[in-house]
C-alpha cells in the first residue's frame, strides 16, 4: 500500500474548507452522539466497572500515632493492621465491603474515651488511602491530627480492586448460578416451540390459499400491544390456584417453568412470525417449478426447498426469541414462583437485597448472549440480503382445499390462544371477582384505592409515551440522517453507527441498572435527572434506539444520494432540503419511527423499573406492582388500558398516516 | 435529419482552433491525482479548458471520470494537485462555494415537489421576488420545451422529459460551468440521439461552458468541441473528434475510438512497416528501425479496388490482391473479411459502401485488390 501512495507526488494533500453546512451537520451529528454515550457508552461502562469492583479495607495502608495524656509526646508510628493484631477487635470478614464501606478505628483501643485528652495523628502509608474525618476526605501520607472526641468520627475508606471476584462469588453461590441454568433451559424450550408454531403460521400465511389471512396477522401482532406480565397474569387466572381451568394442568403448578414457557411463546410469537415470514415470503418460484418437474413428493419438497430457504429466518428468529426470554422480566416476575431466572436475580439483588456489584455481575452475564445474538443475526441479515439479490420470482400458491382448510384450522387455533389470553384478562378485569361473582364491575378500575400509582401511573405513561415517541422520533431521525448523507468524518460516522447498533445488544434490565449506577451518583452533573420523566424518556428512546434507526437509515437509503450534492450546487442549505424533501419523502417511515416508540414506551418494565419515582410511576410498573400486591384483576385493568391505549394509538396512527400521506404523498402514484 | 445533426457537431469543432479561443484558461486542472485507499484514481491529469467550450470526458468505465468530474465539483477531494476556475483557486473550496450546476446519470430530481418546484429549488432564496422566480422558471421550461408539464411530478414524466428538467434546474441559477455525469445512457437509443441533439443546442444558446461524462464514443464525438480521452486514470490525448478519430496519440486511443485492424510488425525506415509477409508505407513517425510495432488501420480506411486494375489508383502503394472470406451487411455499409497469403495468418477487416460492392461485384469467395492508403496506416510503438 505504502508503494502505491509514494507513487503520489510529494505535497500535501489539500483540505476541504468546511461549508457552513458541514459544521452545523457535524455539529448535529456530535450532539446526537454526546447523547449516545452519555446514555447509553458511559452507562455501561460504569455497569461494567462495577461488576469487576471490590472493595475491602487495607489495614497495612494506614498508620495511626497515639499520644500520651499530655497531648504533645506521640508514640510510635504503627500501621492499623499491626494494632489491631494486638487488639483483634476487627474481624477478617468485616474488611470484605461494598463501595460505601466505612470502617471506625476506636475499637483498637481497648481504653478509649472520647472526654480524653489523648491526641491521635493518622495517615495514609499509600497515597490512595482513603479516610475521612467527620465527612471530610482526606487522602495520601501527610499526618492529620485529631482529639479524642473527633478521632470517634474517623473512619478508614476501602480500597478498591479489579478483578473477576465478584463473578466467582456469584458462581459459588448455587442458588444464583442455577438461575443461568434455569433461563437457559426456559430460552432453549421457549425457543423450539415459538419458532415451530411461528413457522406453521408462516407457512399457512404465506404458501396457503385460505381466507382471513389479513385477520390473521391482526390476531398475531396483538402480543406486541401489552406488557409481557399480562400472558403471566391471564395464566395466573386460567391455571392458577383458583383458576378456570385448574384441572388440566393434572396436578402441576403453572407458577414456573410450565407458565414462564406458555407466557413466553405468547409474547415472542410476533416477532418470530414477522421474521420467519419475511424470509418465506422471499421464496423462489422457480425453485418450486424445478422440484414438482423432477416429481418430488410434497414432503421432500418441504424439506429440500423451503426449509433451507428460510433458514437464515428461522437462525434469526430463534436468538431473538432465546434472547427475549432469558432477558424478559416481567413475566417470571408474574408467574416463575419460586423458579428463579436471571432477569428476576438482578432485580431481587439490587431492589431486594440492594446488593449493586452482585446485580452488575448478573447484568454482565445477561449481554453475553445478547450480544451472541446480536453478532449471529448481523451475519445472518448480510446472507439474506444476498439471497434476496438474486433475482427470483415470486412464488404464488394454488389452491388446495385440504390444504387451505387445515392452514386455516391450524391458524384458527393459535389466534384463539391469542385472544383467549387477552379475553381472560379483559373479563376478569370488568367483573367484581373472578371467577366467584361474575357481575359486571368497573372497580377494578378505580386504580386510585389501589398501591401502585393509580391512575397518575397511566397518565404518566402517556406522557412518557408521547414523549419519547417525539423526541425519540426526532433524535433518531436525525441521527439516521446525518449518518447517511454527510460526507467525510469516516471515523465519526462508523463510531455514531456502532453507537446507534448497540442497544439491540442490552437488554432493559442491564440499561436500567446501568443507569443507577451512571445517573445516581451525586458526583454526577447529570444527577438531577434521577428520579424525574426525563430519565425514563431518555432510558426508553435509548432502549429502542435500534430498530428505530435502522427504520430510519432504510428509509434514507431509499432516496437518491446525489440530493445533497445537487442542493449544494445549487447554493441552498441541507435545511431546506430537509425539510422540503427528506423529510417528506421519508414521513411514512418516520410515523412507522414514532408508532413504534409509543407502543414500547406504553409496555416497557424492564428498564423504567429501576427508575421510576413516586412522582413518575408507570402504567406498566403499577401492573407489576398491583400484580405484586395481591391485586391482581386490578393489574389485568391497568394491562387492559394499556392495550385499549396501544389500539388507539394505532388506530390513530393509520388515520394520520392516510391524510398526511394523502396529501404529501400524491406524486408516489403515476 | 439526424445526420446533419452530427456533421454540425463535427463542425463546430472549427471554431475552436487554438488561436480562435475566445478565452483560453477558464478552468485549469493541475496534476491532479486521486487515491481511493490504495488504489489510484487519477495519476497526474492535467487539463485546461477554455470559456463556453463544450469538452467530453471519454473512457472506458472505471478510468476515472466520474472522479475527475467529482474532483471538480469539490465533491470528492482530490488527493494532490489544483483545479482553477476563472482565475479563482477552487481546489479546497465545499460544492456550495463553487460556480457549477450538475446534472447526474440519475438525474436526482425531487420525487415529492412539481417540476416548476423543482425548477424553483436553486432560485428561492436572495430573496428574490417570486414573480421573477416564476418568469424564470417558465423561461427555462420554455428553453427546454417543456411548458405544458409545470404542474406534474417527477414520476409522471419520461425519462427524456427528466432529463431536460434536471438540466434546467441546473442552469436556472446560470452557473459559470455544467457538469453532467453521463446524462443519457439511462435513456434509450432513440432518445439518446435526440437529446445529443438538444443538450448541444441548449449549450451553444446560453455559452455555457460544459463537461459532460461518457463512455459512448458516438455521443463524444457528435456533442464535443474537445474530447478528453481517459484510461487508468491519466489523460490519453485532448484533441477535436476529428482529430482524435483521425491521428490518435495512442494505440489504446485509436482502439477506443472507431474501429480497427491491428497487426503486429516491424519498424523498417521511418515510412515503411514491415508486416508477416509484406512491407506496407505508412505516416512516417519518429519510432526507430528495429523496434516492434503496431500497425493499425481503420476499416473504413480500405479503398478496394477490382483485380483487373481498371480502376485508376493514383499512388500505387500498399496494394494487396486479397480473398474475400465474408461479407455481412449491416445497414449501411457491408463488413468484409480479407485474407491473402501476405497477411499471413491474419485478417483485414474491411468496410466498403454498398455502392462499391456493386460497382466492383465484391462477393464472397471472389478475389479483389485492397489498398490500405498510407497516411492512414498508422504506427504505434509496442508498450513496454
Ligand atoms: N469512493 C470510492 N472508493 C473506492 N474506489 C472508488 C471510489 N470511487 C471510484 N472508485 C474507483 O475508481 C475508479 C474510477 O472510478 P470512476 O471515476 O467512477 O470511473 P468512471 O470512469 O467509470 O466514471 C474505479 O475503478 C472505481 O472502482
Ligand atoms: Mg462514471
Amino acid at each position: 500500500m505504502s508503494a502505491v501512495v509514494s507513487a503520489l507526488p510529494a505535497g500535501r494533500a489539500p483540505r476541504l474548507q468546511l461549508s457552513s453546512d458541514d459544521v452545523v451537520r457535524r455539529g448535529l451529528m456530535l450532539v446526537i452522539a454526546l447523547y449516545l454515550v452519555l446514555a447509553l457508552a458511559a452507562p455501561l461502562y460504569v455497569l461494567l466497572s462495577k461488576s469487576m469492583s471490590t472493595y475491602r479495607f487495607d489495614l497495612n495502608a494506614f498508620e495511626i500515632q497515639r499520644s500520651d495524656d499530655s497531648g504533645t509526646a506521640f508514640g510510635p508510628a504503627r500501621t492499623v493492621a499491626a494494632l489491631n493484631a494486638d487488639a483483634k477487635a476487627i474481624t477478617d470478614a468485616e474488611l470484605d465491603t461494598g463501595s460505601d464501606g466505612r470502617l471506625s478505628l476506636t475499637k483498637l483501643y481497648e481504653d478509649f474515651s472520647f472526654r480524653s485528652p489523648v491526641k491521635y495523628r493518622i495517615r495514609g502509608t499509600t497515597n490512595d488511602a482513603a479516610f475521612l474525618v467527620g465527612s471530610d476526605l482526606k487522602r495520601g501520607t501527610d499526618w492529620v491530627e485529631v482529639d479524642s472526641n473527633t478521632f470517634r468520627r474517623v473512619v478508614l475508606r476501602p480500597g478498591r480492586s479489579v478483578g473477576f471476584d465478584n463473578f466467582v462469588a456469584y458462581f459459588s453461590t448455587p442458588s444464583l448460578a442455577q438461575a443461568i441454568w434455569n433461563s437457559v433451559l426456559m430460552g432453549a424450550i421457549s425457543t423450539v416451540l415459538v419458532i415451530a408454531i411461528a413457522f406453521g403460521l408462516a407457512y399457512a400465511l404465506n404458501r396457503s390459499r385460505m381466507r382471513f389471512k389479513g385477520l390473521f396477522r391482526l390476531v398475531m401482532t396483538v402480543p406486541i400491544l401489552v406488557p409481557s406480565l399480562l400472558p403471566g397474569i391471564a395464566l395466573v387466572y386460567l391455571f392458577g390456584n383458583q383458576g378456570l381451568l385448574k384441572g388440566w394442568m393434572m396436578g402441576h403448578s403453572i407458577y414456573g417453568p410450565i407458565g414462564i414457557v406458555i407466557g413466553s411463546v405468547f409474547f415472542t410469537l410476533p416477532h418470530a412470525l414477522l421474521i420467519i415470514s419475511t424470509s418465506l415470503s422471499v421464496a423462489d418460484a422457480r425453485h418450486y417449478e424445478a422440484a414438482a418437474a423432477l416429481r418430488a413428493s410434497k414432503w421432500r419438497t418441504f424439506w429440500t426447498v423451503t426449509v433451507p430457504g428460510a433458514r437464515y429466518g428461522v437462525i434469526s428468529a430463534a436468538f431473538v426469541v432465546f434472547t427475549m426470554v432469558i432477558t424478559d422480566f416481567g413475566l417470571p416476575k408474574v408467574i416463575g414462583g419460586q423458579y428463579n431466572m436471571l432477569a428476576v436475580d438482578i432485580y431481587k439483588q439490587v431492589i431486594g437485597q440492594q446488593n449493586f456489584e452482585m446485580g452488575a455481575v448478573v447484568s454482565v452475564l445477561l449481554i453475553i448472549p445478547a450480544i451472541a445474538a446480536f453478532f449471529v443475526d448481523r451475519i445472518i441479515q448480510k446472507k439474506q440480503v444476498a439471497l434476496l439479490s438474486a433475482r427470483s420470482v415470486p412464488y404464488e400458491p394454488k389452491p388446495n382445499p385440504g390444504f387451505d382448510w387445515g392452514c386455516f384450522a391450524y391458524c384458527t387455533l393459535i389466534a384463539a390462544f391469542i385472544l383467549t389470553m387477552i379475553g381472560v384478562c379483559q373479563l376478569a378485569a370488568m367483573v367484581k371477582f373472578w371467577p366467584y361473582d361474575l357481575t359486571p364491575s368497573l372497580k377494578n378500575f378505580r386504580f386510585d384505592l389501589m398501591d401502585g400509582g393509580g391512575w397518575a401511573s397511566y397518565y404518566n405513561s402517556i406522557e412518557m409515551a408521547l414523549l419519547t415517541a417525539v423526541f425519540g422520533t426526532i433524535i433518531v431521525f436525525t441521527g439516521a440522517y446525518m449518518v447517511e448523507k454527510s460526507d467525510g468524518f469516516r471515523a465519526g460516522r462508523s463510531l455514531f453507527q456502532f453507537l446507534a447498533m448497540l442497544p439491540m445488544a442490552v437488554p432493559g434490565m442491564v440499561l436500567g441498572l446501568a443507569y443507577i449506577f451512571f445517573f445516581n451518583n451525586p458526583a454526577n452533573p447529570l444527577h438531577a435527572l434521577y428520579g424525574s420523566m426525563a430519565i425514563l424518556v431518555i432510558c426508553t428512546i435509548t432502549h429502542f434506539y435500534t430498530v428505530s434507526h435502522l427504520t430510519a437509515l432504510t428509509a434514507l437509503k431509499q432516496m437518491d444520494r446525489e440530493f445533497e450534492p445537487v442542493a449544494a450546487s445549487l447554493k441552498q442549505p441541507f435545511h431546506k432540503l430537509f425539510f422540503r424533501v427528506t423529510l417528506p419523502v421519508c414521513l411514512p417511515a418516520i410515523l412507522d419511527i414514532s408508532i413504534y416508540l409509543f407502543v414500547n414506551a406504553m409496555t416497557t418494565v424492564s428498564a423504567v423499573v429501576f427508575l421510576y419515582s413516586t412522582q413518575t410511576q408507570l402504567a406498566s410498573v403499577a401492573v407489576l406492582n398491583m400484580d405484586d400486591a395481591g391485586d391482581v384483576a386490578p393489574a389485568a385493568a391497568m394491562g387492559m388500558m394499556i392495550f385499549y391505549t396501544n389500539i388507539a394509538a394505532r388506530l390513530i396512527h393509520a388515520a394520520v398516516s392516510r391524510v398526511l400521506l394523502s396529501r404529501t404523498q400524491v406524486w408516489r402514484g403515476r | 435529419m439526424k445526420h446533419e445533426t452530427v456533421t454540425g457537431a463535427a463542425a463546430a469543432p472549427m471554431h475552436f482552433e487554438p488561436q480562435a479561443a475566445p478565452k483560453p484558461g477558464y478552468l485549469v486542472i493541475d496534476q491532479l491525482w486521486k487515491v481511493f485507499g490504495d488504489f489510484v484514481a487519477l495519476k497526474g491529469v492535467s487539463l485546461d479548458i477554455r470559456e463556453g467550450e463544450f469538452v467530453c470526458f471519454l473512457g472506458p468505465s472505471g478510468c476515472g471520470k466520474t472522479t475527475l468530474l467529482r474532483a471538480i465539483a469539490g465533491l470528492d477531494l482530490q488527493s494532490r494537485g489544483s483545479i482553477r476556475q476563472a482565475g479563482r483557486d477552487i481546489s479546497s473550496l465545499p460544492p456550495s462555494k463553487r460556480d457549477y450546476g450538475i446534472v447526474f446519470q440519475s438525474y436526482a430530481l425531487f420525487p415529492n415537489l412539481t417540476i416548476e418546484k423543482n425548477i424553483a429549488f436553486g432560485l428561492e432564496n436572495a430573496r428574490r421576488p417570486k414573480q421573477e422566480i416564476q418568469a424564470r422558471v417558465a423561461e427555462l421550461l420554455a428553453l427546454v420545451g417543456l411548458s405544458e408539464q409545470a404542474k406534474k411530478y417527477p414520476a409522471q414524466l419520461s425519462g427524456g422529459q427528466q432529463q431536460r428538467i434536471a438540466l434546467a434546474r441546473a442552469m436556472a441559477v446560470s452557473p459559470g460551468l455544467l457538469l453532467l455525469d453521463e446524462p443519457l445512457s439511462a435513456l434509450d437509443a432513440k432518445v439518446r440521439v435526440h437529446l445529443r441533439h438538444e443538450i448541444k443546442e441548449l449549450q451553444r444558446k446560453l455559452g455555457v461552458t460544459t463537461i459532460m461524462v461518457t463512455h459512448d464514443q458516438e455521443e463524444a464525438l457528435s456533442m464535443a468541441d474537445r474530447i478528453v480521452v481517459m484510461n487508468h486514470g491519466v489523460i490519453e490525448q485532448i484533441g477535436t473528434p476529428t482529430e482524435i478519430y483521425r491521428h490518435p496519440s495512442t494505440l489504446f486511443v485509436a482502439d477506443f475510438i472507431g474501429e480497427t485492424n491491428q497487426f503486429p510488425a516491424r519498424m523498417i525506415r521511418n515510412d515503411t512497416v514491415g508486416l508477416a509477409g509484406t512491407e506496407l508505407a505508412c505516416a512516417s513517425c519518429e519510432v526507430a528501425a528495429g523496434s516492434d510495432v503496431n500497425a493499425v488501420i481503420r476499416p473504413v480506411d480500405i479503398i478496394p479496388h477490382a483485380l483487373d486494375g481498371r480502376e485508376d489508383i493514383k499512388t500505387p502503394q500498399n496494394l494487396i490482391d486479397v480473398t474475400v472470406t465474408e461479407m455481412e451487411f449491416l445497414g449501411g455499409f457491408w463488413r468484409c473479411r480479407l485474407s491473402s497469403p501476405r497477411l499471413g495468418e491474419r485478417v483485414l477487416i474491411a468496410d466498403f459502401s454498398i455502392n462499391a460492392v456493386r460497382r466492383l461485384g465484391i462477393e464472397k469467395g471472389g478475389a479483389m485488390r485492397a489498398e490500405l492508403p498510407q497516411n492512414r496506416v498508422l504506427v504505434f510503438p509496442k508498450a513496454a
